[in-house]
């Protein structure tokens, strides 16, 4: 494997883009290709077809074994709402293998001493999702309680097709919720894929069951999201 | 606290951080010799899913996994001989019996393992 080829996979993987590295086993080829990039050949429907997969494999073309290693952006968890949840939720994603990010634009809640060594923006959610924008490998978590500030973001995780996005609030609250994305032009098939009441159903009471209940779903979706083939088992 | 002139997309990765290719990459500025294990295929019980990496120095200190612990040891020392070497090696390992208790994966699944220098 090339240097040069590693840091431009590293590069790639940094920047959240998707990513296969092909290989031919016998040595003669060995390359990136980004989602979206056209490639010649007969090599061009496997890589099609590994992208929308996400799983990585060996595949016989012409007698040559290639080996297609998928590497989509690493998981992120983006949280808006600075909150006692968001405490407990942050170094529980850390250990769980999630990076996380938390939003909020009352500079009360969003202080750095109640958030040591978490990303932490002290702004509206429209001004720091502005450029850049969610993806598909990103969690939304809307905790704040306040529609001024959770909307707009659930909107934008919809729109961009989000693994998971939860909202918090009780049943009428997200009732209510639903109206106002109704008016919003966001249609019922879509809105249904908010999770809310937010979390796994365990009975979560305090701050801290909550954010094990919320980190539980978020793997839920991510790892049983469809078009995904198997991966490992566990064992060993 | 962050200012509004740091983006959501500088915020560096904290997964990626911890992640072996990326370990590799900080070891080969160093000027250390490196190799890359990657599991490229696995039957029945795996541990570790297609496209799992353990990287290597040329002492022997090594990060990530493809076995969750089973094989590690035998896969450091082919590495150690393919830096030595240059040429890439495909490694398999199958069920454990007891004559091969130390190189065999105990869940009964079978891995392939591509071994490869990098640089």
């Amino acid at each position: 494997m090339e240097q040069t080829l590693l840091q431009d996979l590293n590069a790639e993987r940094q920047a959240r883009r998707a990513v296969i590295r092909l290989t031919a086993l016998d040595g003669s080829d060995d390359r990136l290709v980004r989602e979206g990039e056209t490639i010649e050949g007969p090599l061009a429907s496997i890589v099609e077809a590994a992208f929308r997969r996400g799983t990585s494999r060996i595949e016989e073309v012409y007698g040559t074994s290639y080996f297609l290693n998928v590497h989509v952006p690493p998981p992120r968890i983006v949280v808006i709402g600075a909150v006692h949840i968001s405490q407990a939720l942050a170094p529980m994603a850390a250990i769980a293998g999630y990076d996380l990010t938390i939003i909020d634009p009352r500079t009360a809640f969003a202080t750095p001493e109640r958030f040591e060594g978490t990303a932490l923006f002290a702004d509206w959610p429209e001004d720091v999702l502005k450029d850049a924008p969610l993806d598909r490998y990103t969690a939304l978590v809307a905790v704040t309680h306040d529609p001024k500030i959770d909307d707009y973001p659930i909107q934008a995780a919809l729109k961009a097709g989000c693994f998971y996005v939860g909202a918090l609030g009780s049943r009428k609250t997200h009732g209510k919720r639903l109206e106002r994305l109704g008016e919003a032009g966001v249609s019922e098939d879509v809105a249904a894929r908010i999770k809310a009441p937010i979390g796994l159903d365990i009975g979560a009471a305090s701050p801290g069951e909550i954010a094990v209940a919320i980190l539980g779903e978020i793997i839920e979706s991510l790892r049983r999201r469809p078009l995904v083939g198997p991966s490992g088992s566990t064992g060993g | 606290m962050m200012t509004q002139s740091i983006e959501l997309a500088a915020v560096p990765s904290a997964v990626l951080a911890d992640d072996p290719l990326v370990i590799a990459e900080g070891w080969a500025k160093e000027g250390r010799s490196v190799a890359v294990a990657t599991v490229v295929e696995t039957w029945g019980s795996a541990p570790r899913p297609v496209g799992s990496h353990l990287v290597i120095d040329g002492e022997g200190n090594f990060e990530g996994s493809v076995s969750g612990g089973c094989v590690e040891g035998a896969v450091v020392s082919e590495a150690l001989d393919v830096i030595s070497a240059g040429a890439p090696r495909m490694l398999e390992f199958g069920v454990a019996d007891e004559t091969a208790w130390r190189v065999g994966l105990s869940c009964g699944g079978r891995i392939r393992v591509y071994v490869e220098k990098l640089g």
